[in-house]
């Protein structure tokens, strides 16, 4: 669930794009070298594209607060191309919803794509570095897939409780936390099991790029 | 596949059916309500340049949303699936 449009005063919606854009744009380029280098990369950033297409159209109920929320999808391209490509793939997505769902928004976009493209998927990226030789494949792509999704929530509540911090920072951000961060771990954990199974299919069809490139 | 949407859907049931069922609003639209409860004067800013009509086109679009998605990753996965069997023979 991304931040509502108009839902961000303009500095802090200003500063989300000064960071956000920055990542986007290296992402763009980076994925032009990506399918320059290899022709075939092109069919691998569109499946992870596409797995986030898929899962950020999915509201999945979450019984832990009786709301519904949507996963990211970004995990296949973090482990696949990094944060920035996924920084890049994720605008699409957001700049989708937001111009024919009215979700999320285009004020907010600087601020949903840092969390959801960007910051999220950095914590899931640190989560793979670590994990890499230690775990089976499919159960570093759970684990990463569920990292990046929660943690991308849990930078939105960040990001709503800087603008509206009332009495306390701290008090504001548990809230939203509350909100966000709360209802999207089963949400996560569905999240990272569909993440395993394609990464599988993956795996077994580009055998050789994915052993290459997942050191992208 | 089968079992993918199989695991999909006990999951989605058991979630509904362990919860004191609220009314499954989105999660946005709870965070909209704390933020109004923080700080009652914000006005939003900007409003949605162009909203769905009606929910049911609001589905709408949220479908063709995953059908795309689900159309680019069926497309090059079974393509490459192909190819790798034609190979094989």
């Amino acid at each position: 669930m991304h931040i509502m449009e108009g839902f961000l005063p303009p500095a802090w919606a200003g500063l989300w794009f000064l960071i956000s854009l920055p990542a986007i744009a290296y992402g763009a380029v980076k994925s032009k070298k990506l399918v320059e280098n290899n022709p075939r990369n092109r069919a691998l950033l569109a499946v992870a594209g596409g797995f986030i297409f898929v899962l950020s159209s999915l509201k999945i109920p979450s019984p832990v607060t009786g709301s519904t929320s949507h996963p990211t999808g970004t995990g296949i391209a973090t482990i696949l191309f990094g944060p920035a490509v996924t920084a890049f793939l994720s605008s699409i997505v957001l700049l989708y919803q937001t111009l024919l769902l009215a979700h999320g928004g285009l004020t907010t976009l600087g601020a949903n794509t840092a969390s959801m493209g960007f910051i999220g998927p950095l914590a899931g990226w640190g989560v793979y570095r670590i994990l890499k030789d230690r775990l089976s494949l499919k159960a570093t792509v759970f684990i990463v897939a569920v990292v990046a999704d929660w943690f991308t929530y849990v930078i939105t509540s960040v990001q709503i409780a800087l603008a509206f911090p009332g009495e306390s920072f701290v008090k504001s951000a548990l809230t939203f936390m509350g909100i966000f961060a709360l209802t999207q771990i089963p949400v996560a954990v569905v999240e990272g099991i569909f993440a395993a199974l394609l990464m599988g299919y993956i795996a077994n069809l580009w055998e050789d790029r994915v052993s290459q490139e997942v050191t992208a | 596949m089968k079992k993918t949407i199989l695991i999909f859907l006990l999951l989605s049931m058991t979630f509904m059916s362990v919860s004191s069922a609220e009314n499954w609003t989105g999660a946005d639209q709870k965070a909209e309500e704390a933020i109004k409860r923080i700080s009652p004067d914000y006005e939003p800013w900007f409003t949605p340049i162009w909203e769905p009509p009606s929910g049911e086109i609001e589905s709408l679009l949220f479908s063709l949303q995953s059908a795309i998605g689900a159309f680019v990753v069926g497309y090059i996965v079974g393509r490459n699936r192909a190819s790798r069997d034609a190979q094989d023979d």
